[in-house]
Order: C-alpha cells, then sequence, then structure tokens
C-alpha cells in the first residue's frame, strides 16, 4: 500500500498477461472476475447493450471506453442488478449473479460508484462513511433502539471510517454536510464510502467527470492504490490520457456492442475503434433516450421539413 | 353548527366538513363525547329537510329494512331502528326518491302494490313540503317482490357510466398534461373543476345571464384561472427551483385554502344550475335526460378538439413533445415556459367544463363537488399512465364505466371502493399504466 | 367586549388535549415516513381510522379488554401498511402518495357503508367502548387541576395515557434516529440507489419505515377516539393535509418538531377560530356571519400549509441548514 502523500507515480506499474490467446472482443482472461453472455438490453427499439461474451480480469484496471450513448453506463447498470437485462447471463467470482438484485450484488463485494456523485447530501460526510460499512447489527430495526447492541462495532467502524477519510484527505470535512462538498470532493467521499463495505471488486462510473484538475491527480493515486491492496477495478472513463495512464486492460463499446479489447496503448491503434469514435456523434447528452419518447419531436421537425419544401 | 349539504354521488366530502368542524369546534369547547345517533337517523343534523317513515306490517315495527333516499343534492341509506322508525335529512324543498330494499324484508313478504299498475311500489316519489318534511311510508304485506329488468338497468348503468367517464376524461386531461409538462401532481386541480361550476352559479343563477353566454363566460373565467395559477404560483415556484415533492404539498394547502374559500363565499349548501333538475326534459331512454346526452355530446366533441390540437396542430406536437422529454424539447427549440403556460390555460377550461358537466351529473354545486372527484380523477390519469393525455381518456371511461357498472353487484355507497381498489391493482400488475411506458416510473 | 380570559383558557387547554397528543402522535409517524425516510403517505387519516376501529370494534363486538383491543388495531394498520407498501415502494414517490390516499379512502368508506353497519355503526360510527379503559384509570373519582386545567378523572386519564404515548414514541424515534437504522432510512431519503449500492436493502428499510410510523398512527387513532365517539367522516383525507401541516410547521425531520408543532397548532388554531367567532359576534367584522368565521380557520390552515413549504421548509425546529425535505 502506497501511502497518500506520496508522489504520483508517473510509470505506475500494470499488469500484463491477462489474457489467452489474440486480444479481441470476448478474448478469454486467464483469471476472470466477471464474466458475462449475451446480455442483450433494448429501450423501446434501440438496442442499448448486446455483449455476446466479456470477461474481465481480476487483479487488474480495467477501462471501458467508448462514444457516448455507447452503452457503458447501462452495462454497468446490468451487472450490477440497478437495471434488468433482456436476455443475458454473468457470472462475479464464479457465482451467477443474473437476476440477482442490487443491494445482494453489493454485498458479495462488488461496489459501484456513480456518474452523477450520489453523495447523501444532508448527511454528514462521517454519516457517509459509516453508512458504507457491511453487516452493522446497529442496522436491524430491534437493535437499534438498544445502543448496547452495536455501539462498539459502531466505533470500530467510525475508526475505519476516519482512517478512510484521512487517507482520501477528507477528515477535516468530517462534520459538514456531504452537500457542501466540492464535486471533486464529492467524487472522492462516494469512492471512500465504497471502500467501507469491503469490496473485491470496485465500478466506478465516470470517476474523473467534473473533477477539477487539482483533484485529479489524486484521484488517479486513490484507484490506483485499490490494485494495489489487491481489488479488481472497472472503470468508465471518455479521458484518454487517464485511461492510458492507469488501466491495465480496455474493453471498447460501440453501439451497445464490444468492438475492441487489448492493451490501452495496443488498443487505440485498433481501426475498429478508430471508427467508433469518428462515425458517432457527440450528440449533447439527454440520458438515455427511449426512442418512444422523442416521436412527438421528430414529428415537428418533419413539420419544418415539410415547410421548407413548400 | 354544521353547514354542509349532503350530496348524490357520495355523502362522504360534506360529512368530512360537518365532522371536522364538529371536530374543531369540540376540541376548542373541550370534547365531550358525540350525541347518540342510530343509523337509523342518517344526515339529519346537516340538512334542513327531512324525509321520514315507519315500517310495519300488520301494526308491527321491522328492524332493520333498508331506505335510500336519492334525489337533489342527497343520496343516502338508512336501516330502521327497533320502532321501524327511520329519516334521512334532505338539503331542498324537492322531490326525492324512496325507495325499500325488498331484499331486507322478511321472508315472503314484499311491498304491496294497491294501485295494481305500479311495476316497482318498494320505490316512490316524496315531495318535501312547506313544513320541511314528508313522511313516506309503504304498504307491507305479503305478496311478491318487484323485480327490475337486469338487461335495462345494466344499459342504464352503462350511460350513466360513460356520461360519468367522459366528464371525468375533461377534468383528467388537464391534470395529465399539467403533470406531464411540468410534473406537478396538483391536487388543487379539484378547485379548478369547483371553479367553473361556481362562475357558471354565479353568473347564471345570481346573475342571470342567459345559460349560453353565462357558461361561455364561466369557461373563459376558468381559462384565466387556470393561467392565474400558473403566472402567480407555480411559474415563480418552478423559477425558485422548488421541488416536485414540496410543490405538491403546496397544490395541497392551495386546494385546501381554495375550497374553504369557495365555501366562504357561497355557503355550505348544494345549489341547482338552471334545468338541472327539470324532470320534463327526461327523453325516455335508458332514463336519460336531454342534459345527459348533450352533456355528452359537448365531451365528445371537446375531446375530439384536444385530441386534433395534440396530434395534427404544431402547438400540440410541442405539448407532446415537452410532456416526453423537457430536456430533449427544449434542445429542439421549443419554447417550453410558453407550451406550459398553454396548458395551464387549457387545463383550466377543461377542468372548468368539467366541473360544469360534473354539477349537471350530480346534480348541483357545491363548494366541495371537485375534491369529491379529485381522487377518481388521480385514478383514471394512474390507470391510463400518468402523463400520457389519451391515456387519462381511457382511464377515465374505465373509471367511470367502472363506478357506476359497480353499483350493481356492491351498494351504491361503496362505488368508489371498486375503482379504487382497481388503482391499486394496476399498480401491482402495470404500474405505468395502460399506455404508460415502463422506464417513466423509475 | 371579548372576554379575553376565556378566550386564553380556552386556547390554553389545547396545550393538554388529547386531541393535541393525537395529532402530535400521528404527526410523529409521518415525520418517520416523510422527514426522515422520504415516503410520501397521503394516508395517515386512514392508519389512524384503523386504529380506532380495531379498538373500537374489538371492544364492542367480540368483548376484547382495552390492551387486547389496542394490540388489534396496531395489527391491523401493520398489516394495512404491508399491502400498501409491497405495491407501491419500488415505485416513484408520488405513486405512493396516490395509493396511500386512495387506501385510506378505501378503508374509510368500508367504515361508512351500511353492509357492515352492525360492526362499524356506518355513518353514525361507535361508541361505548371505554368501559374497560376507564376500568384501569388508577385516579379516584373527583376534579382536579387548576384554572383552564381542570378535569374530572377519566379527562385526566386519558390525557396521561396519552401524552405517554407520545413521550414513548419519541424517545422511540429519536434513539433510532440516532443508530445505523436511522443513518440507513435518511440515506433511503437522500438517495435510494446510493443505499441500494452500498448493500442496503431498501425496500426492506422502506417497508420497516412504513409500518412504524403507521403504528405511531394507529396508536394515535386510537388516543383520537378515547374521549369521544369513532365518527368515520373524522378520516378524511383533510385529517391527513391537517398532520401535514403540523409537521411543516415543527420540521419535518426531528423529533421534537411534531410535538411541538401539534401543540402550537391547535392552540393558535383555537385562538384564531375563538377570536373571530367572538369578534363577529361583538360586531367588528360585519362583513362576515359566524358561519363563514369558521372557515377561516381552514383556509389559514391551507396558506400556511402553503407558506411553510415555500419559505421555511425545514419547519421552526428544523436546521436551517438540512432543510430535511423531499427533493
Amino acid at each position: 500500500m502506497s501511502s497518500n502523500d506520496a508522489v504520483p507515480s508517473s510509470t505506475p506499474t500494470k499488469t500484463s498477461g491477462l489474457h489467452i490467446g489474440e486480444p479481441a472482443p470476448g478474448v478469454k482472461k486467464v483469471d476472470p472476475i466477471i464474466v458475462a453472455d449475451h446480455i442483450k438490453r433494448s429501450f423501446g427499439g434501440l438496442t442499448a447493450v448486446d455483449v455476446e461474451h466479456l470477461e474481465i480480469p481480476r487483479g487488474a484496471i480495467t477501462a471501458l471506453i467508448g462514444p457516448n450513448g455507447a452503452g457503458k453506463t447501462t452495462l454497468f447498470n446490468l451487472l450490477t442488478g440497478f437495471d434488468k437485462p433482456d436476455t443475458g447471463e454473468w457470472t462475479f467470482d464464479g457465482n451467477s449473479i443474473a437476476g440477482v438484485p442490487a443491494f445482494k450484488v453489493a454485498r458479495r463485494g462488488q461496489v459501484r460508484t456513480f456518474q452523477l456523485t450520489k453523495a447523501l447530501g444532508l448527511l454528514t460526510v462521517l454519516d457517509n462513511m459509516k453508512l458504507g460499512a457491511k453487516g452493522q447489527s446497529g442496522e436491524s430495526l430491534t437493535k437499534a433502539i438498544f445502543p448496547w447492541f452495536w455501539r462498539k462495532e459502531e466505533e470500530e467502524i467510525e475508526a475505519r471510517a476516519l482512517d478512510l477519510l484521512a487517507r482520501f484527505k477528507l477528515d477535516a470535512k468530517k462534520d459538514d454536510y456531504a452537500a457542501s462538498l466540492s464535486g471533486g470532493q464529492r467524487k472522492l467521499l462516494e469512492m471512500a464510502r465504497a471502500l467501507m463495505s469491503e469490496p473485491t471488486l470496485v465500478m466506478l462510473d465516470e470517476p474523473m467527470a467534473g473533477v477539477n484538475p487539482a483533484l485529479t491527480q489524486s484521484l488517479l493515486d486513490h484507484i490506483l492504490n485499490l490494485k494495489t491492496e489487491g481489488m479488481t477495478v472497472l472503470f468508465v472513463e471518455h479521458d484518454m490520457h487517464m485511461v492510458r495512464h492507469i488501466a491495465d486492460w480496455v474493453v471498447v463499446m460501440a453501439e451497445g456492442k464490444v468492438v475492441a479489447e487489448g492493451d490501452p496503448h495496443e488498443v487505440m491503434k485498433n481501426p475498429a475503434v478508430i471508427d467508433a469514435y469518428l462515425g458517432s456523434h457527440h450528440d449533447e447528452d439527454l440520458g438515455e433516450l427511449d426512442p418512444s419518447i422523442t416521436e412527438a419531436v421528430k414529428e415537428l421537425a418533419d413539420d419544418d421539413a415539410d415547410e421548407i419544401k413548400h | 353548527m354544521a353547514h354542509a349539504a349532503t350530496t348524490p354521488t357520495s355523502r362522504r366530502w360534506p360529512r368530512l366538513v360537518a365532522t371536522l368542524l364538529a371536530l374543531l369546534f369540540s376540541a376548542v369547547a373541550l370534547m365531550s363525547a358525540a350525541p347518540a345517533h342510530a343509523a337509523s337517523q342518517v344526515g339529519i343534523d346537516e340538512n334542513d329537510y327531512r324525509v321520514s317513515g315507519i315500517v310495519r306490517l300488520d301494526g308491527d315495527p321491522l328492524e332493520g329494512i333498508r331506505i335510500t333516499v336519492e334525489g337533489p343534492g342527497q343520496s343516502a341509506e338508512a336501516i330502521t331502528n327497533a320502532e321501524g322508525r327511520w329519516a334521512i335529512g334532505v338539503p331542498e324543498r324537492d322531490t326525492y326518491v324512496v325507495t325499500l330494499d325488498e331484499s331486507t324484508l322478511p321472508e315472503g313478504i314484499a311491498v304491496v302494490d294497491e294501485t295494481g299498475e305500479d311495476e316497482t311500489p318498494n320505490s316512490r316519489e316524496a315531495t318535501v313540503g312547506p313544513s320541511g318534511s314528508v313522511v313516506a311510508n309503504f304498504f307491507i304485506g305479503e305478496g311478491e317482490r318487484a323485480t327490475t329488468n337486469v338487461g335495462g338497468q345494466i344499459l342504464d348503468r352503462l350511460f350513466l357510466g360513460l356520461n360519468f367517464g367522459l366528464l371525468l376524461a375533461l377534468v383528467a386531461i388537464g391534470l395529465s398534461l399539467v403533470f406531464g409538462t411540468t410534473g406537478l401532481s396538483n391536487f388543487a386541480h379539484a378547485e379548478l373543476v369547483a371553479f367553473g361550476a361556481i362562475m357558471l352559479l354565479v353568473l347564471s343563477v345570481f346573475l342571470e345571464l342567459p345559460l349560453p353566454l353565462a357558461i361561455l363566460i364561466a369557461l373563459l373565467l376558468s381559462m384565466a384561472m387556470g393561467w392565474a395559477n400558473d403566472a402567480a404560483l407555480w411559474k415563480p415556484l418552478r423559477r425558485r427551483g422548488v421541488g416536485l415533492i414540496p410543490m405538491m404539498i403546496v397544490s395541497i394547502g392551495l386546494s385546501l385554502a381554495g375550497r374553504y374559500l369557495y365555501q366562504f363565499f357561497i355557503g355550505g349548501e348544494t345549489r341547482q344550475l338552471p334545468y338541472a333538475t327539470t324532470t320534463a326534459l327526461n327523453t325516455g331512454f335508458y332514463g336519460l335526460s336531454v342534459i345527459d346526452i348533450a352533456s355528452m355530446a359537448i365531451a365528445i366533441i371537446v375531446l375530439l378538439a384536444v385530441a386534433f390540437f395534440l396530434l395534427r396542430t404544431r402547438l400540440g406536437k410541442a405539448t407532446r413533445a415537452v410532456s416526453d422529454n423537457p430536456a430533449l424539447a427544449a434542445a429542439s427549440g421549443i419554447d417550453v415556459d410558453r407550451v406550459i403556460r398553454i396548458v395551464w390555460v387549457m387545463a383550466g377550461g377543461l377542468a372548468g367544463l368539467g366541473g360544469i358537466l360534473w354539477a349537471y351529473f350530480r346534480p348541483g354545486v357545491s363548494w366541495d363537488m371537485g375534491f369529491q372527484i379529485l381522487l377518481l380523477t388521480f385514478a383514471a390519469v394512474v390507470l391510463g399512465g400518468l402523463g400520457t393525455a389519451f391515456g387519462a381518456l381511457i382511464g377515465s371511461i374505465i373509471v367511470g364505466l367502472f363506478v357506476e357498472m359497480s353499483t350493481l353487484v356492491i351498494a351504491a355507497d361503496m362505488k368508489y371502493v371498486g375503482a379504487l381498489v382497481v388503482l391499486i391493482v394496476v399498480l401491482l400488475v402495470r404500474p405505468q399504466g395502460i399506455l404508460g411506458r415502463k422506464e417513466r416510473i423509475g | 367586549m371579548i372576554d379575553w380570559i376565556q378566550l386564553l383558557g380556552n386556547s390554553a387547554q389545547q396545550i393538554l388535549s388529547p386531541v393535541t397528543a393525537a395529532y402530535a402522535l400521528a404527526a410523529l409517524g409521518l415525520a418517520i415516513h416523510f422527514g426522515y425516510t422520504g415516503l410520501l403517505n397521503f394516508g395517515q387519516a386512514g392508519f389512524m381510522a384503523l386504529g380506532a376501529y380495531g379498538y373500537g370494534i374489538s371492544t364492542l363486538t367480540f368483548g376484547f379488554p382495552w390492551w387486547a383491543a389496542l394490540l388489534v388495531g396496531v395489527g391491523v394498520s401493520i398489516i394495512f401498511a404491508l399491502i400498501l407498501g409491497v405495491p407501491t415502494l419500488r415505485l416513484r414517490a408520488d405513486y405512493l402518495a396516490i395509493v396511500t390516499i386512495a387506501a385510506a379512502e378505501i378503508a374509510r368508506l368500508f367504515f361508512t357503508t351500511n353492509t357492515f353497519v352492525q360492526y362499524t355503526g356506518s355513518a353514525n360510527g361507535l361508541q361505548g367502548y371505554k368501559g374497560s379503559f376507564e376500568e384501569v384509570n388508577p385516579i379516584p373519582p373527583g376534579r382536579y387541576g387548576f384554572g383552564p386545567f381542570t378535569y374530572n378523572e377519566y379527562d385526566w386519564w386519558v390525557r396521561i395515557f396519552g401524552w405517554g404515548l407520545v413521550i414513548i414514541a419519541a424517545l422511540i424515534t429519536w434513539r433510532l434516529m440516532k443508530s445505523p437504522w436511522g443513518r440507513v432510512i435518511k440515506g433511503i431519503r437522500e438517495d435510494e440507489d446510493a443505499v441500494r449500492a452500498l448493500g442496503k436493502n431498501v425496500y426492506f428499510y422502506k417497508m420497516q419505515a412504513l409500518v412504524l410510523g403507521g403504528v405511531f398512527g394507529s396508536l394515535a387513532g386510537m388516543v383520537f377516539v378515547l374521549p369521544r365517539a369513532i365518527v368515520p367522516s373524522n378520516f378524511q383525507p383533510t385529517l391527513t393535509f391537517f398532520i401535514y401541516a403540523i409537521l411543516l410547521l415543527g420540521g419535518a425531520a426531528t423529533v421534537l418538531g411534531p410535538i411541538v408543532g401539534a401543540i402550537v397548532f391547535w392552540v393558535a388554531l383555537s385562538f384564531f377560530s375563538g377570536f373571530v367567532a367572538r369578534a363577529v359576534e361583538v360586531g367588528w367584522l360585519p362583513f362576515m356571519s359566524t358561519v363563514q368565521a369558521g372557515q377561516l380557520q381552514f383556509i389559514l390552515v391551507g396558506i400556511v400549509i402553503m407558506l411553510l413549504v415555500i419559505f421555511r421548509p425545514q419547519g421552526m425546529f428544523g436546521n436551517k441548514k438540512e432543510l430535511a425535505f423531499v427533493k
């Protein structure tokens, strides 16, 4: 474990030899932590995710990249039980977790963060952290009324939370409402809170989005630390610089499919990746669009087209 | 103390006032036990007039016989007491239909038809005279019970339900459009409904304007009221960034204040609009009056016009676009504020019209008439799919038919229960409603 | 002239009134639902009705002693909460609002209909169920107290019982909200997906909160009817709205808020309506009748709800920073 105030290592140790055979979409991994098959999810008529086979290597940092609307977040939601696919099977640590509700997925050690940070604004930073701890007996309604059942456990949790907060340099803010933190601090808090549950796989949805440059480096270090501590990391990111810098493996998605996989430096040379990025429209993000709910807008656009013709 | 009139479709809301007032007054004056009542006396305290009677068989009182009184401003049931007595308070000096439920009579006993011409001797009319009360008794003896034609009854209820469903649709579409475009679940929509009817009452009865002119002005005022609601309250709240749930609670406050403001000005009694209780207008066709037919025709024409607006006009399409996805609509250059303003004007107008038709359907104008159908309106909107205009239409027709048809099998005072149970069951099975989309319930 | 002493005395009586206790208890339940968990329960009147009728029917029809009747009321409200929660706790917040208000109405219509008149007394309600509760009154007969707070032994007994329940409920709420359980509940209010992502069974916690607040509501219903008769039309949606007004007045996510809110609400309302009624009588408000004066207070409550939500969502006692409010 590297110390939190270490100078950012310019060349993080990359993990290699993760795959078996040629790197191609769906390539086998030496030691996969997630194995997914035939995952399909469509909204209305639009297929958001259609992944034949995907394996996420254990003990490494895997980046999930792709243009807007490629289905990265949807895949995240599906793998973590926040959304249900039309079809598909997937395992985590060798056990099937298809159809398992999100909270049980998290209890098994697969913890996620969100693209739009979900700091619990009207809880203090410390309470946010304590909420992350697993298996608290004080969270049972009957025991909660009698503090002697859980006071000792609470003290341990608090000690652990304060330790983590110190590492994330949020200890000075522990009694502030999470709502008062800056965007970057909230990202840090969310990550630290996820670590409170002692996960084996940490899934980060755009950890760098909206974080000011001053905090970027510290976030990168924290992600690298996760690997050093033996966790597996899967993250969605747009920033290619960051991907190249810390990822051991890259999965590229476009239009719901995995179009390429490989080492971060090699994969960017893949023509399918270049196509995916060049061919995509970088539309303004309007959320997951169901084509059927844009009907009226289309009709209006058609009217405009008609008017021009006449 | 209590000044609420009971109403034909339900006696629940006005009783609320009566009892809440009773509650408050008694809270203020320290609580004492409420005076003893038997179920044989219904609505006596709340109403100025009464219909009463004694049910006897060969001079012996019959207990537990169900009597129903229906007419302007009242629809209530009473059960005879140990002396065979019953009494039901009524708000108007008018003619009421009194029905004795023969199924509650002992075996082999029925209401005897003296004239030999009356097919339903267990049902008779009673007119409240200058004395303020009227006695309605029945001749009871051994004999065959009157049975009404079941097929005719079903058709009666079908038309009634359709009529109610159509007027409910007018109300529900406005509620649904407002929800769709602004996300607000507007409890004060009920007060827009009552507003239309009350304005018509003021214009046609108090100011004695000719009815068509009065209706026109009432509708214009309703539309203006819809606009004013948005301009004075909801738009500033949207600007302040007030959340949807706080806004919903604001609408509850507005609803409460509005409702009692109406009562402040027009009082607690039920008043009739012109021609509302004229029996001469009955067509004889499944109990439909000219007013019923006109009401349905108006509702259908207006609903078609709304459909045309939403499907064919530019503004209507923009409305649907905002309803579907405000962010996308704004990004495609639609003036969202203008659309919302127009939706509010429409919602006000449609609610006002719905209120006028509701006042003829019940019949009667009262201060809380909007609140009486608010839950059914919500049921209709949720049933059809929150935020979808056509869903609201379908949901309303279903609720309307369900409410009226269910009286064939369950007691009339339970008829709203069926619709509300259906609402809960639908949420269990298909939470997005009939026309709603699954992704939107998240 | 206005009799100010009497007016103030009447208002002061609201401080101890069992009605105030009942509203405080119901508001405490609603604080758990709405203030802490973010559940929009618009059917608190339904829980109160179930508590009242559960008590009344099991005493009158089945001859249960008061404590067994009380347990029946609580049990029925738990079942009611489960029925409401199963379909709606997975859905968006406003669905719960519509379903709870509808379910409360269904309950009330069942109590009002003539179909079950032998159990419910239909529209006229129930009375004469106080016997068993009166028997356990430890206070010897007589009148006690001072000034406006002079009551007979039964009135005192009802007040002690009602306010005792309020204090117990407040202590439980206070303990819970300081516990890890309360932390999860408040987390759910803020963002249930985040809490789910941390491995908590959100649905289960929401259900627990719904049941607990509902039980407080049913106990409130019993306290409400102990000094008087059960009348079904007391349990209209307006009752729920009044409780919301109290909750917003005191602060939605506080323990003391609902209690002080209830006291302030009833004292102020009593003073206001008493004053207006007497002002009309002595001719200060010539444009108003006494009947109209009675309606003013409802208009006032409506306006107070609106103003509180818009300008002071944290209530009187809520932390200014903690705008304890569902977004």
